[in-house]
């Protein structure tokens, strides 16, 4: 099954160009929402099927192909957001920089000292390319709202590094991370309300006034 | 048993807050948690219990120093935060009650959890229940304060988690033992693991863990939640947040010690951290006019501190673990007081607090108090802790380091002294409007307490205490 999971792997880092180069909120939420599912399917991909794999799954389904996403929209709609993303940097300009990342992932990749039996996987690069894509999200979009998309998809990226530890991870830590970052989106949905209310807009640029003088 | 009824007992209370109607009798419920709390601990601390099966959960003396100090200031701001939300009737309290007590919750599960993806589970629970109750006094300021803090620790510890799975995936490589991240079977083998991957591990969990602790150059988010957050928030953000991330930072280094080859690599990452926060924290501390924001710089100093002695190691050490105490205590005392002088004048910066000894005398007592202790100077106990630091410099004939941060701390003195003395000193300005609030026996007698143990830790350091640091230091590779 090892291609297939492979496969699967190009899709999240096709994910993550389209949530580079997406001009559109909801469309940059629904294509996280995509990338949580497939990462959801990818342990029962990889493993042998057992009952604790097809739980964990299932929650990873309903978290990351769900409830976060449902949670964001949520945010998006009652904060009443209209305007697009809005990033520092033009959409091309990222889209460049993320297929550098990318490239620069899989060099490195190459030189880590992987246990044989992941050498030919794509797990380690797809990881770091997802990782270093939610940085560039969470830096370059003034958006509060994309800023919780980049945490998503930098989470994402630690996600499937985790892949190649099913056995150091017990099902109860996997669950705790997973529900600490529901309950942490579920705050942040808030936040992004009251930002909304205090400032009249989500942008994260207008977040001046606390500083040194 | 017993632990797991000790990490209960606070998520009990908080649904009984949640369930309570009346909002007058809701703050009731924390100092009744507080106080069973710290009964639990001396119980506990006296009679460990042997660790759970599977080794999950084990109270060894690193994990009680930072216990111990969680559970005395939280009954003391537990009893501080009846007295306080007596001022703030109008204001729903029901999500401060209950998020203090899922904090205190995960707090206690941090100080325990020898699986290091259990601790990081729980300090990720305190990141996030600490998160609205920034938000109490709903403004635009503290809506910003609350989502950088929200947004730089959630990323921080996110890089934390994968410097995990890079600690797991070195046994994965070396094959040294069953893979896993339980603290004894990795700091058994860690002498044998993959010493790629170990450097790896380390440098993301010092980056993670350090921004949650607030280490410059991530300490960005602190001066804000710090400067918003109410008083007592403040106070349990620097001694009791920052211990438990202090306490992750341990359980690194007790790895990093067994490795062998990687604990230079990360004594000289502290000390630089170390040494660099404190510098930050002088430079912004110099005529810093918000008071609150002062004392965030502080805290950005404090663990500075405790990264130096970290990095400087052997003597030193004790010195980190008693400092752990001392630090956490006295912000207290400085984050309750100036809460109260904060609701005195309406104000927090200096151009209107002055001479708050005439206003409000005990509060503004105990701030000059809990600024005389909290930089180092006796009898009080952080100058036994930082003097322990160090001397240990210079017995190791780390001259350098010990003479950078003797200047360091001589310029966070006068920095400090330069907004404390006028704010505490001298006459009220005229015209102030007239307050509501006042010196009342619940609102000063905590931190009064506080000052007490302070007070007496620098005179006198009881007998199991002075052994529960000497284990704690023995553990983190201390000769004696």
């Amino acid at each position: 099954m090892v291609p297939f999971a492979d496969q699967m792997l190009v899709l999240v880092m096709l994910i993550n160009f389209v949530v580079l180069g997406s001009s559109r909120l909801a469309f940059s939420i629904r294509a996280v929402a995509a990338q949580g599912v497939v990462l959801g399917a990818l342990p029962m991909i990889i493993h042998p099927l057992s009952w604790r794999l097809a739980g964990i799954t299932a929650g990873i389904i309903l978290a990351k192909g769900m409830l976060i996403p449902w949670l964001i929209n949520d945010a998006v709609r009652k904060a009443q957001i209209k305007r697009e993303v809005e990033p520092f940097l033009g959409y091309v300009t990222t889209l460049l920089i993320g297929a550098v990342f990318t490239a620069l992932a899989f060099v490195f990749a190459e030189r880590l000292p992987l246990a044989p039996e992941h050498q030919d996987l794509l797990v380690v690069p797809a990881s770091i390319a997802t990782l270093l894509t939610g940085f560039l999200v969470l830096t370059s979009r003034r958006k509060a709202i994309s800023q919780v998309i980049g945490y998503l998809v930098l989470e994402n990226g630690i996600f499937i590094f985790g892949l190649l530890l099913t056995e150091a991870m017990p099902m109860m830590v996997e669950a705790g991370v997973l529900l600490d970052l529901l309950v942490g989106i579920f705050v942040m949905g808030i936040v992004i309300n009251h930002i909304s209310h205090e400032f009249s807009s989500i942008d994260t640029s207008r977040l001046r006034t606390l500083k040194e003088d | 048993m017993l632990l797991t009824v000790f990490v209960l007992m606070p998520l009990v209370g908080a649904l009984l807050a949640w369930v309570v109607p009346s909002g007058r009798k809701r703050p009731l419920i924390l100092p009744i948690v507080g106080a069973a709390h710290l009964v639990m601990t001396i119980l506990l601390l006296a009679d460990t219990p042997p660790p759970s099966a599977g080794g999950w959960i084990f109270l060894d003396p690193l994990g009680k120093i930072v216990l111990l100090s969680i559970s005395t200031l939280f009954l003391v701001c537990a009893v501080y935060a009846v007295g306080y939300l007596a001022y703030r009737e109008e204001r729903s309290n029901r999500v401060l009650c209950m998020g203090l007590q899922v904090c205190l919750s995960a707090m206690t599960l941090v100080t325990m959890s020898h699986h290091l993806g259990l601790l990081w589970v729980a300090l990720e629970t305190t990141t996030v229940a600490m998160a609205p109750l920034v938000y109490f006094n709903r403004n635009a300021r503290s809506i910003e304060a609350t989502w950088k803090y929200l947004l730089i620790c959630s990323v921080g510890i996110a890089l934390a988690l994968l410097g995990l799975f890079f600690l797991a995936y070195s046994t994965v490589v070396a094959k040294a033992t069953e893979p896993t991240l339980l603290l004894e079977p990795l700091i058994a083998s860690a002498s044998r693991l993959n010493p790629g991957w170990l450097h790896g591990a380390f440098i993301f969990l010092l980056v993670g863990f350090g921004s949650k602790m607030g280490l410059a150059p991530l300490h960005t988010w602190k001066p804000d939640a710090y400067g918003e957050a109410p008083g007592l928030v403040g106070a349990l953000l620097a001694g009791g947040l920052v211990n438990c991330a202090f306490l992750a930072v341990l359980r690194v280094y007790q790895i990093c010690m067994a490795s062998g080859t990687e604990i230079a690599f990360f004594q000289h990452a502290l000390l630089a951290m170390g040494l660099v926060s404190m510098a930050f924290a002088a430079v912004f501390m110099v005529r810093q006019a918000d008071f609150k924001r002062m004392l965030a710089w502080s805290s950005v100093e404090h663990v500075g501190i405790l990264a130096v002695a970290l990095g400087l190691g052997k003597g030193a050490l004790f010195g980190a673990l008693f400092h752990v105490i001392n630090n956490g205590l006295t912000k207290g005392v400085l984050f309750l007081s100036s809460g109260n002088i904060h609701r005195s004048y309406g104000s927090k910066t200096t151009d209107v607090v002055k001479g708050a000894m005439r206003r409000v005398p005990w509060s503004g007592g105990l701030f000059l108090a809990g600024f005389i202790a909290i930089t180092g100077s006796p009898p009080f106990s952080p100058f036994i802790s930082e003097y322990t630091i160090v001397s240990s410099a210079f017995l190791q004939g780390n001259g350098g380091v010990g003479a950078a941060f003797l200047l360091l701390l001589t310029i966070v003195f006068i920095g400090m002294a330069s907004t404390v003395l006028p704010l505490v000193m001298g006459e009220p300005p005229e015209g102030l409007e007239k307050s509501p609030y006042r010196d009342r026996v619940l609102t000063v007698a905590p931190p009064l307490c506080l000052m007490g143990v302070v007070l007496m830790l620098g005179l006198w350091i009881p007998g199991p205490l002075m052994t529960l640091l000497r284990d704690g230091a023995a553990l983190l590779g201390a000769q004696p």
